[in-house]
């Protein structure tokens, strides 16, 4: 069955990097939904958050080609974990002096925030999970957009663990010790 | 010390041991082959078309198991390694390539001969840089070997813009390397091996398959102890062929699309399956839904990416196979399995590798049959891709280690000459034959020119049918018999041949096949033998397209003359 899958990875801060996930994603068919790309904990490595819809085996190779990906530090799949997720949209919405306090109201349901103001539009940030993006961009559609940008996912686990540091994933089993 | 790029890369080189290289130069790499003359130690070897560099240094990988190098200018040169790079990919053979780029100025603005060479090999490596300052070049070059040849290995590509060559930095060869997002597991998790001994232990009816894996990782010894010690029947892969002796009583050949019937009959009747260093390619598995039905799978390999892949696995056990066998084996119980042994013996008895028996031409079958009398089982076989690279994995019994060399996963036309010269100079001291078919050879043909320059003593046999032969027995047998754009009007191969100052005959009958070898095996250098083979003999057994391995076709029975297994020589000792 079709979940939605959350992985974050760790990889070098190189010029090409994005350029081996993607292609891998096209070659392998991987339909990703986000992709969110920034800077972590450490210089050197930025932190991807990837959101795949597809069944559970597909999402596994997601995440062992991913691993397979020499710039690739560390991969997870942290959907099963307790986890905190948000995105940011920005919404720019036609508004006349008329619509403007009616756009004012259902943005202050949804602790948005007005970061802009045209002569006839407002432009909104909102933060949160997909659900709640998504309910507010639909209350808003009524009033006209007239541009959507939205960054996808970003995520990680609930508690004092790191994602990819102290728990699951490391990319294979850890090496045995000789005895 | 200060060194130019081109004396870094070339020193490292020889620090990593290389000693023969294959390339073609041109502009973007002249600074680069100028300063080889300073290292005697690294033999080049010119080809005559990049493609040619790349299977060089794949044969030469596959028979001697260290890395092999080629070198290619930028552009045009760069995009003639690509299908050889492929080759290499799919088939996890070590390589380094190097490329030239236009000088860094010209980076990004289409110059003369630029092309994204990292960019377009970026799905067929394992990992590829493009080196922007000549002080991370020893480095990078030691990083490059390393990856080519651990884990499971496969191609990486240097590319290096034109005067980066030029440039001069210090030297220092890096002595540890640091690559924190790779570390490749090697010990098998010991609660997974304790899994599948349990389900070994309890097998009835167990099958391992072993793959190229077994002679990548050099764990002969191994697999043969857990065959042996547990008595369990094993079949390979087209490229796991000659990881264990083919005339071992367990060994039950190849399986697969053209492999034995018996071998497939036994994987479909496995109650456990134990596979070895191989990857489920569809071309082993038939159908997938219907294969190996009653089996519990084992699944044993380096690259964990590979597992639960193509096919489900019960057990997978990522690791080094040596090392995981090693732990197996201390495990296994030793166990008799007559009966089931037995079931494959009489298997193996009805179903014999045959020929047609209404043919009065000349059968490829016997060809190779006799190739392998007289080399006394004990050449290194290179092949190309079609009908005759089936007869050559069906009719010659290998027993060692890499010495049938053939591309598998890609299945490259035109693999073979290349690939045989980087064999016989990676091993010159071993017997190199070359079957190929009138087609494939005609995709490389031009490296007849390097066997002569370098008087590389490959033996080649041509199967000459005239056809591109594996297709036109598609459409025979699945395309009505429409044979369209499948007949080749071939060349006079022997005057070919003779153009390049190689000696050669042509072959028509079956009295002349033996003189014939023995005319090849007593020339010290390169021979060249046309066989003019029956034109539309086929490869048999066969599973069709899309079905499973038990619904294997045979020759039709009225045709049938079986070739008898007691040809085989004696078993020799790994
Ligand atoms: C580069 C390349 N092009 C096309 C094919 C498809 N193909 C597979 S086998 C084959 C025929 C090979 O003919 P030949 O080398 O004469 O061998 P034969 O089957 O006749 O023994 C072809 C065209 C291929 N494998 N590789
Ligand atoms: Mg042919």
């Amino acid at each position: 069955m079709p979940t939605k899958h959350t992985i974050v990875a760790l990889v070098e801060n190189k010029p090409g990097v994005l350029n081996r996930m993607a292609s891998l994603f096209r070659r392998r068919g991987f339909n990703i939904e986000s992709i969110a790309v920034g800077l972590s904990e450490t210089p050197d490595l930025s932190r991807v958050t990837i959101v795949v819809d597809g069944a559970t085996t597909m999402v596994e190779q997601v995440r062992k080609q991913l691993a397979k990906v020499i710039d690739v530090v560390r991969v997870s799949d942290i959907s099963d974990t307790d986890l905190v997720a948000r995105e940011l949209a920005l919404i720019k919405v036609k508004a006349s002096s008329v619509t403007r306090s009616e756009i004012m109201q259902i943005v202050d349901i949804f602790r948005a925030n007005i970061i802009d103001v045209g002569t006839d539009s407002v432009t909104v940030e909102v933060t949160g999970d997909e659900d709640k993006i998504n309910s507010l961009f639909n209350l808003l559609r009524g009033f006209g957009i007239r541009e959507l940008a939205r960054t996808g996912r970003i995520a990680m686990t609930r508690g004092g663990s790191n994602s990819l540091r102290e728990k699951e994933a490391p990319k294979t089993h850890t090496r045995k010790p000789k005895t | 010390m200060k060194m130019t790029g081109a004396q870094i890369i070339c020193e490292s080189l020889v620090r990593e041991g290389v000693d023969i290289v294959f390339g073609i130069l041109g502009g973007a790499v002249l600074p680069f082959y100028d300063t080889l003359p300073q290292f005697p130690q690294l033999h080049h070897i010119l080809v005559r078309h990049e493609q040619g560099a790349a299977h060089a240094a794949d044969g030469y990988a596959r028979a001697t198991g260290k890395v092999g190098v080629c070198f290619a200018t930028s552009g045009p040169g760069a995009t003639n390694l690509v299908t050889g790079i492929a080759n290499a990919y799919l088939d996890s053979a070590p390589m380094v390539a190097i490329t030239g780029q236009v000088a860094r100025p010209f980076i990004g603005k289409d110059a003369f001969q630029e092309v994204d060479i990292t960019g377009i090999t970026l799905p067929i490596t394992k990992h590829n840089y493009l080196v922007l300052e000549a002080s991370s070049l020893a480095k990078t070059v030691k990083e490059a070997f390393y990856l080519a040849r651990t884990g499971r290995p496969g191609p990486i590509l240097i590319d290096v813009p034109r005067d980066v060559f030029i440039e001069e930095a210090e030297f220092h060869y890096p002595s540890k390397i640091d690559l924190p997002s790779y570390k490749p597991t090697l010990e098998g998790h010991p609660a997974q091996i304790k899994k599948a001994v349990k389900l070994i232990d309890e097998a009835q009816r167990p099958v391992i398959i072993a793959g190229r894996g077994v002679s990548i990782s050099g764990a002969y010894t191994e697999l043969k102890q857990l065959v042996e010690t547990a008595q369990i029947p094993m079949v390979t892969t087209l490229l796991g062929i000659g990881s264990f002796p083919e005339s071992h009583i367990l060994n039950f050949g190849m399986l697969g699309m053209h492999g034995m019937a018996y071998a497939n009959m036994a994987v479909d009747a496995a109650d456990v399956i134990i596979a070895i260093g191989m990857r489920f390619d569809d071309r082993a598995t038939g159908r997938v839904s219907g294969f190996a039905p009653n089996a519990r799978i084992i699944h044993i390999d380096i690259d964990p990416a590979e597992i639960g892949k193509n096919v489900r696995v019960d057990v997978p056990i990522v690791g080094d196979v040596k090392a995981v066998l090693k732990e197996l084996n201390k495990l296994v119980a030793p166990t008799e399995r007559i009966k089931w042994v037995q079931q494959l013996e009489d298997w193996r008895k009805e179903h014999p590798i045959t020929e047609d028996s209404h043919s009065a031409g000349l059968l490829p079958q016997y060809i190779v049959h006799q190739i392998y009398q007289m080399t006394k089982g004990d050449a290194t076989i290179v092949t190309g891709v079609g009908q005759h690279q089936m007869w050559a994995a069906q009719h010659y019994w290998y027993d060692k280690p890499n010495r049938f060399i053939s591309s598998g996963g890609l299945g490259t036309m035109g693999f073979g000459l290349p690939a045989a010269i980087g064999a016989k100079i990676g091993c010159p001291d071993s017997t190199v034959w070359l079957i190929d078919g009138d087609g494939s050879f005609q995709m490389t043909i031009q490296e007849l020119a390097t066997i002569a320059q370098e008087n590389v003593a490959v033996k080649i046999a041509i199967f000459n049918n005239g056809y591109l032969g594996m297709v036109r027995q598609w459409q025979e047998l699945f395309y009505g018999k429409r044979y369209v754009a499948t007949s080749l009007t071939c060349p006079d191969y022997v005057k070919i041949a003779e153009g390049y100052c190689i000696p050669g005959v042509r072959v028509t009958r079956r009295e002349e096949v033996i003189p014939a070898i023995a005319q090849a095996m007593a020339a010290s250098g390169p021979f060249l033998i046309d066989f003019l083979v029956e034109p539309e003999e086929n490869v048999f057994p066969m599973v069709p397209p899309g079905a499973s391995l038990i619904e294997f076709i045979e020759r039709p029975r009225n045709m049938v003359k079986a070739l008898s297994d007691s040809a085989k020589l004696p078993v020799s000792n790994i």
